[in-house]
Parts: structure tokens; sequence; C-alpha cells
């Protein structure tokens, strides 16, 4: 390949931001002038260039961070210094929509109107800044700032929710004054040296409604109680127990404890957490890899940022206690390019770990090496599916592969790996920790119900009176939860409760009294997915969001697949022709052509995106009484 | 020795029928088929597939049915294994296949689309499968030039009013900014054979990509630059591969244009590319006496369908009449 690059050069801004990820340039064939004379006739890069493409989204954020947006020249420079074909770096940057291509002002209040945002008033505050600042992507206050809409920022327990990014050399930090009334959670807030001050423990309350209440946690036993900052104060609250006992008791012996507990994933897939291990541990092909998917983007869905703000020391410590399991020296963990705080206190744990002797060349002493690398999103849902997620780790769009064959055997660089969501992993502490490690799988299992076991953590949020993240064992009824949340506030009835996210289902009232299993769940057609619990009362506008919904995932569509690239277009227009009363056919028959989209994009869909795009707006459907349309 | 593989299909019908009758009546009994190393070949249509590319499986066009499969899989690129039981034509497979047929029908110029052999074109599969793309409505206006290569992702404007009437589509100006090949981007299906002939798989120079995403998702150069300035080097390997005529020899171009291009007239001449030692096979379609296009066999051994700037459109000369 001939590296063909044209256009001005990177500014020193932009050089100094990319050389600040990539190390300085090692001679001019890695960008700028070329000089003979110190260059030589000699070409460079070439696979060491190449071979360090996964720096590509860390880099591309550097450029962002910096100047607010990606310019040519600034692409330029980084696809010399790694040698990737400018179409293909250009490609990369225009699929997350954290990076902008074209020019943007520096500050950016990217406001939440997703589902539980719009019941929280998100068009409101959507209003106002149209009042303040003009319309949405229109640059005001002198180009120094504009606003967007974001999907679902995972805030939902605050909304109505946004997230600040401000770019700069010296950030202008009055921004986040001037979007005021804004729940704004804006990067580089974090001083991890700190100590905790009162409004973070408000904020804990707020997220977590339990924590401190006495109530028996066990996934969230530490928020609230711990520093999240102290590595000491985390071991001073159990923290590390288990990977002792891991590693007192063997690779093997600690797959064989997870399967036991008979520990299923968190993230919606519902796989057994010990299979994946045992088959990751049995692969020849070496080296395995594992990664802790943290990329929580489903609608609703708040728990694993609130478990990586309030209790990061638990991530790292069990995904160091699964590459010890799966034979793996290296770790992953890519979480969303909206969590700054979950960011700033992993980074910050991570750092802490490494310096404590517990990740490193020879993690506590016992001369086996494991490290972890932070990967940040930039704006796409998409990277949340595990195989899109290992191609955005390898520095390229975030399109779904087609499986087989499964992670466990080709995963990341192609290599075995195992792939975990936050809060699966934070249980596998719970197994582990219990005395010395041994029989903890089956006390773990005690816990729940046959098919399900352990605690779970549901994310209540929309019409009710204390959303916020809540942990209970599995079995408890949808009742029994809404009840913890405080119930619907006004003493308003129940119209309808979206179970598992914008990929879920909708069910009414009468389902209240179903067990919040997998399989009870199941049982009634509904699926538990990321453990989302959205009330809508009876004055909640369920057109609008299922309109909602259905412009999501035409956004959120990678594009590769036909069925979900049109066939989400088609759903979303569908919507919009019945709301507005303007059918092509009789109402008859665009419901039949609801099904048939809905249809085809679940049988012929890459991956799960498109697989369940339609299942939320047609579980609606089903129910008359849920949404009149 | 392959290990024996047992595999059981069911066969396409015989007949194509317009109006999608029951499953019952419409699937024929399952045919066992043993492959003993020995490649079978299936009556499926095909779009993004072709057997000198790696395949993408995204188009979804084959996609068949296996017992214990959650969803379809793609023919394509599924192996196959030992004991699998695939229905190539099984109700599920239908449905599938005419509400891709009706999403590309409805969103993409298909016109030129499918390959003519040996299934023939895109308008019988929509036959065979029963597809009627008119059912999502009138198509919306095209975009202007340059407004689909802007769109960012992740924001779009949502349908509203009798706008919502109206289908959204891919359409846009055609893209002519050189003298060789022009890329119509409103027959464009996305089936990243061009991406793959100009990169890994055939020509290592990437001077083409996929940008954007979702219904964004675009063949693009780095920022839209016009192809002269960018890394392509014209060898036309992206136009050999194309499926749709998004990608084409800029004299079919004119010549379509000016209503003058007759596939029926044109005869294939196989020669071999004067101008190097290589020693390419060369198809020259010629009409009235003048090349119109070149192109190569895939199953040539010395190119695999794939040719320089030179032998794809180094033939102007020959239509030059005067001798010196």
């Amino acid at each position: 390949m001939d590296l063909h690059v044209v256009g001005p050069l990177a500014s020193p801004v932009e050089r100094a931001a990319v050389d600040a990820i990539l190390g300085p340039p090692d001679s001019g064939w890695s960008g700028g002038v070329r000089d003979s004379r110190t260059d030589g006739h000699v070409a460079r890069g070439g696979h060491a260039a190449r071979g360090r493409r996964e720096l590509l989204l860390p880099a591309l954020h550097a450029l962002q961070d910096r100047v607010g947006r990606i310019t040519q020249p600034g692409l330029n420079y980084v696809c010399r210094r790694l040698s990737v074909p400018p179409a293909e770096a250009y490609g990369v940057a225009t699929f997350y929509s954290l990076f902008a291509t074209a020019p943007r002002p520096p500050a950016v209040a990217h406001l939440c109107d997703d589902i539980a945002c719009r019941l929280a008033g998100a068009e409101d505050v959507a209003a106002d800044l149209e009042r303040a600042l003009g319309p949405a992507g229109a640059p005001a206050r002198d180009g120094r700032m504009t606003w967007l809409r974001s999907p679902c920022l995972g805030r939902c327990e605050l909304g109505p929710a946004a997230l600040v990014t401000i770019a700069g050399e010296t950030p202008v930090l009055d921004a986040a004054g001037i979007l005021g009334r804004l729940e704004a959670s804006v990067r580089r807030e974090e001083s991890t040296g700190a100590p905790r001050s009162p409004s973070d423990v408000m904020r804990t309350r707020a997220s977590v409604p339990q924590a401190g209440s006495g109530a028996p946690l066990r996934l969230l036993a530490r928020v609230g109680v711990a520093d999240p900052r102290s590595l000491d104060d985390y071991r001073a609250h159990g923290g590390y127990r288990a990977l002792a006992n891991a590693m007192a008791m063997g690779a093997a012996a600690t797959v064989a404890e997870v399967t036991d507990g008979k520990l299923l994933g968190r993230g919606g897939a519902a796989f057994p957490t010990g299979r994946k291990w045992a088959a990751v541990a049995a692969q020849a092909a070496q080296p395995h890899y594992v990664v802790c998917n943290a990329d929580e983007s489903e609608p609703g869905t708040f728990k694993d940022r609130v478990l990586m703000e309030e209790d990061p020391f638990a991530v790292v410590e069990a995904m160091t206690i699964e590459a010890f399991a799966t034979g793996s020296s290296r770790g992953y963990l890519y979480i969303r390019g909206e969590y700054p705080l979950a960011e700033a206190r992993l980074t910050n744990a991570v750092e802490a770990a490494r310096s404590g002797g517990l990740l490193g060349p020879n993690v506590a002493g016992s001369g086996w090496a494991f490290d972890i690398e932070l990967r940040r999103g930039a704006g796409a849902y998409i990277c949340g599916e595990e195989t899109a997620l290992f191609e955005s780790i390898e520095g390229k769009r975030g399109e779904p592969r087609n499986k087989p064959p499964f992670p466990v055997e080709v995963g990341l660089f192609g290599k075995p790996t195992a792939v975990n969501n936050v809060e699966t992993l934070v249980n596998v502490l719970l197994i582990l920790g219990d005395g010395d490690g041994r029989g903890g799988g089956a006390r773990y299992a005690a816990t729940g119900t046959d098919g399900s076991t352990g605690p779970k953590l549901f994310c209540l949020s929309g019409h009710v009176a204390r959303p916020g993240v809540y942990e209970v064992p599995f079995g408890t009824t949808l009742r029994e939860l809404l009840a913890l949340g405080g119930g619907v506030p006004g003493g308003r009835a129940i119209r309808a409760i979206l179970l598992g996210g914008a990929a879920g289902v909708f069910v009414g009232p009468d389902a209240l009294d179903v067990p919040l299993t997998f399989e009870g769940t199941r049982a009634i057609g509904a699926s538990l997915g990321s453990g989302v619990v959205m009330v809508f009362d009876e004055t909640a506008d369920m057109v609008g969001t299922l309109r909602r919904i259905a412009a999501f995932f035409r956004d959120e569509s990678c594009g590769q697949c036909v069925p979900c690239r049109v066939g989400t277009v088609r759903q979303e227009e569908l919507l919009a022709r019945l709301a507005d009363r303007v059918e092509v056919r009789s109402r008859a028959e665009e419901l039949a052509l609801l099904g048939d989209i809905g249809r085809a994009m679940r049988d012929a869909s890459i991956c799960g995106l498109g697989q369940t795009a339609s299942s939320a707006i047609e579980s609606a459907f089903r129910q008359p009484e849920l949404v009149a349309l | 020795m392959p290990p024996e593989l047992e595999a059981v299909f069911t066969t396409p019908p015989a007949r194509a029928s317009r109006t999608p009758v029951a499953p019952a009546v419409e699937a024929p009994p399952p045919v066992s088929v043993t492959i003993d190393g020995v490649e079978v070949r299936l009556d499926l249509p095909t779009l993004c597939y072709l057997e000198n590319l790696a395949p993408v499986n995204v188009c979804r066009v084959c996609v068949v049915e296996v017992t214990g499969s959650r969803v379809l899989v793609p023919a394509c690129s599924r192996k196959v294994e030992p004991g699998m039981e695939i229905q190539t034509e099984s109700e599920l497979v239908r449905h599938s296949r005419k509400l891709v047929l009706e999403f590309l029908g409805s969103s993409v110029d298909v016109s030129l689309a499918g390959p003519r052999e040996p299934d023939g074109d895109i308008a019988r599969w929509a036959e065979r499968y029963g597809a009627d793309a008119s059912r999502f409505g009138v198509a919306a206006p095209p975009a202007g030039a340059g407004v689909r290569d802007a769109h960012e992702p992740g924001h779009h404007h949502a349908p509203e009013g009798s706008a919502a009437a109206r289908a959204a589509t891919v359409a846009q100006p055609v893209k002519v900014d050189n003298e060789l090949y022009v890329r119509d981007y409103s027959k464009c299906i996305l089936c990243y054979k061009c991406v793959e002939a100009c990169g890994e798989d055939a020509q290592n120079t990437f001077a083409i990509a996929v940008a954007g995403r979702g219904f964004d998702a675009r063949i693009s150069t780095e920022w839209a630059t016009p192809l002269p300035d960018s890394a392509c080097v014209y060898c036309g390997n992206c136009i050999g591969v194309c499926p749709t005529g998004a990608l084409m020899f800029r004299s079919e171009h004119e010549m379509r244009d000016a209503g003058t291009w007759d596939e029926a007239a044109q005869t294939v001449t196989e020669t071999i590319c004067p101008y190097c030692g290589v020693g390419c096979v060369l198809d020259l379609h010629v009409q009235d006496n003048t090349i119109v296009k070149v192109t190569s066999p895939l199953d040539s051994s010395v190119t695999e369908g794939h040719l320089c700037i030179k032998g794809r459109f180094g033939f102007e000369f020959t239509n030059e009449r005067r001798r010196g």
C-alpha cells in the first residue's frame, strides 16, 4: 500500500495532541516534512506503524478533545503516524457520533432526549436551549458553544441529563454555567486525589436510594460506604480477597466455582459465564484476551455506570480474576465515551492497582503478568455488541462480525477472548470472595431461583418516586421492585412498563406479579435484557415514546446489513405515517407491513441490534390498551 | 480426504409465482444431498457475494434456514457442517428475501442490479419472491450534490407530516469527476465489493471506504475528495465487481444517457492485453465496431477478473480512425 496523503499539515496543537498518545515521531516519515539528510531514502512505517492501528480511536479522541473536531490536516497526521489510508480513517471518524468532522464549537451540550429523559421533561429543556442558543447544532455565543440531541446518556435516574464536552487547551469552563439547569457532567471534573465531598455522597444517594438504608446489599455493598478513589479503602472493605482466593485455588477451580454459581451474563444475552471462561481457557491459540464490556448504552440502563463510578476497584479485581482463570495476560476495558466520571475513576483504579502491585508484571507477587488498558468509545450504541466492540478496539468502524466463529475462538485481534459485562464481573467477586472461595459457587447459587441465580441490579426509571439502581435477589416481583422505588408519583395508574430497554418489551400492569427472572420474563414473552424497568403512567406519551425508539434504532444502526439499515428507516417512517394519518395503504395493511419489517429485521440481520429493533414497538402494538395509534 | 458431510437441502420451486402462496403448498419435500468434497451449486440469489472476494455477508439476500439456528444464516459465508439441515426456500427464507428486495428496491435504483448469470437480474428475483417496493410509499425527492456526504452519524431529521409518506432513498446526482469512470451512488446497495477490490482483496490502494453510519453510510474517499485528488489509481477493479451499475465506464454512462447503449448489439472479443508481459485476459465489449467497455473473466487464472488502468481503460487509441 502506498499511503496517499494530501492537504495542509496539521497544526502544532494537533500534532502535540496526537503525539501525547502515540509518542513523538521517530522520523519525518511518520508525519511532517521529510528530510533526506536525517531520514535517508529508506521507507519506514510499514508493519510497525500498522501494528499500532488499535491506537486510532485514542488518537482521534485526542484531536477531538483538543480542538473540538477532527480536521483533515489532523486526520492526515494520524494517518501518517499509523500508516492508515485516509479513506479508511475518515470512515472510522465518521462512524462515531462524538467525533465531529465538520466544524463544531468547542463546547457542546449533548442533551439526552431519549425515552426516560423525555418522561423527565427533556423536551422542555430542548425548548429552553433553543431559545437561549438557537437550533440544535447551530453555533452560538460567538461560535463558542452549541447543543445537540443525544441518545440515552445512562443518567436516567437524574434526568433530564446532558453531557457537556469542552474542547481546547484551556477549556472554557463557563459553558456549564450558561447551560445552568442541566444536570451536567463535565469532563475533567474529577480530581482523583480530592476527598469525598458531601455533594458526592448526595449524588450517590440519588443514584442508589438503597445505599446507607440498611438494606442487605451485596453487589452494591461498598457503594456510598468505601471511597471509590482509594485502594486502601477498597481492601478495608473486602477488596482483593476474591483474587487471593482464586490464585490459591488455581485457574481450573476458579472456573469451576463460577460454573457452579450458574452465573448468567448480565449484559442482556444471559450466557453462562463459567462456560465462556472454560471455553477460552481451553483454546490452544495464544494469546488469550479478556474484555470488559462497559459500553452500556441500552436506553434506560445505568447500573454499570453506577458500579464503575462507585466501586471501580471491583471491576479491576474481577477482570484480573477473569484473566487468571482464562489464561490471559492482557485485558481491555471498553467504556462508552459518555461516562467521563466512571472513566476517570477506573483510570485511577487501574493506576492504583498497578502501583500497588495488583496489576503489571508480577500480580500480587505471584509472578503472573496481567495488565488492563482502558479504551473510550466515541458514541455508538452498536459497540456494545461484542464483536463490534472488538472492531472498535482494533481501530475500525464498529461493524459487528458474522458469527460463528464466536469470540471464545476468534475474538479480539482474532484470538480467543472472554468478554463480560461489568455487572457480571462484579458478581464473580461474590462467588470467589465468599470464605476461602471453595463452595462459593454453590452458596451463591442459593440466592435467586434455579434458572436465575444470585442478586440482580435493576435500573428503575420513568414515572417512579425514587428512580435509581436497585439490588434485589432474582425472583423479586415487578410489584415489589416498584414498591422499593416508591411507586408511581401522585397515585396515578401504570399504563406500561418497558422491560429490557429499547431492545426489550412493553408489558402492561397485568404483569406486575411476574417474578423478575430470566425464565419468568421469558414465560410472558418479555426479557430482562440489561435490567431496565421503565415505568410509564397513564399520562405518558406512548406514541412519542415509540417514535423515539424507532428513531434511536435508525440512528444507531451501523448500516452494514440491508435488513437493519433500511428496515429501521422504514419502521420509523411507518410509525410517523400512522401517527400523522398519512397511510400509504389501508391501516390494516400498514400494520401488517410493520410486522413484515420487524420479522425480516429479526430473522435476517447480522447482529442483535437489527434482530431486536422492532421488539419493543411490536410488543406495544400487540397490546392495544398500551398505545392508541 | 475431506470428511463426508451430510446436509439436507430443499430445492427452490420450479417456477416463480407472482403472488406468494401458503408455504405448505410452496415448499417441496426436502432433498438429501451428500457433499463429499464436491461443491454443490445452489440456486440462491446473491448481491454482495463474488467468488474472487472475501464474503462480507451484508446484503442478506442469500440467507437460508439452518435447523437449530435462532436466525437465518448467510449461505455465502456459513461453512457447511456435518449433519446440518438447511432449507433454501422455506417460508421464513422467502419472507426475508422478499423484504430485503423491497428494502433495496424502495431505497436504491436497482434497475441495473444483479448478475446476468446464472440467476437473472434483481427484477426476476423480485418476481420470484413477490417483492413490491411500492408498499413503503412514494420515493422522497433526491438529495442535492454532496448533501448525503455531509450527514453526521447519529443525527437525522425525523419524518413528519406529509413528508412521512415519502420513503427515504439514497438518490443523489451522479459523481463525474474524471475521464474514465463515474460513480452513481443512487444505485449503490453498499455491498462493500468496491471497497474490498480497492483494498486488501485485490488492488491494495485503499482509495475508498465506507463512511458515515446507518442509512447515511456511503462509499467515500476521505472527506469526499474528488477521485483525481484521492489515492485512486484507476485500475477500475471497483467497476469490475460492482453488481448494480453504480460504478460505470464513462463511455457506457454517456451512451446510456444518450440512449445509444445496446447490449444486444454488442459482441465480446477475448484477447490478451498488449501493454506488458503479464498477459492479462481482456474481454473487449464492442458496439458498432467501437470498444465501449473492457472486462476480464473472473475465472481467468491470470487476472481473477482484475486489471490495471492500461488494460481497463487504455483502449481509446483503437477507436481513433485516422492513420498517421
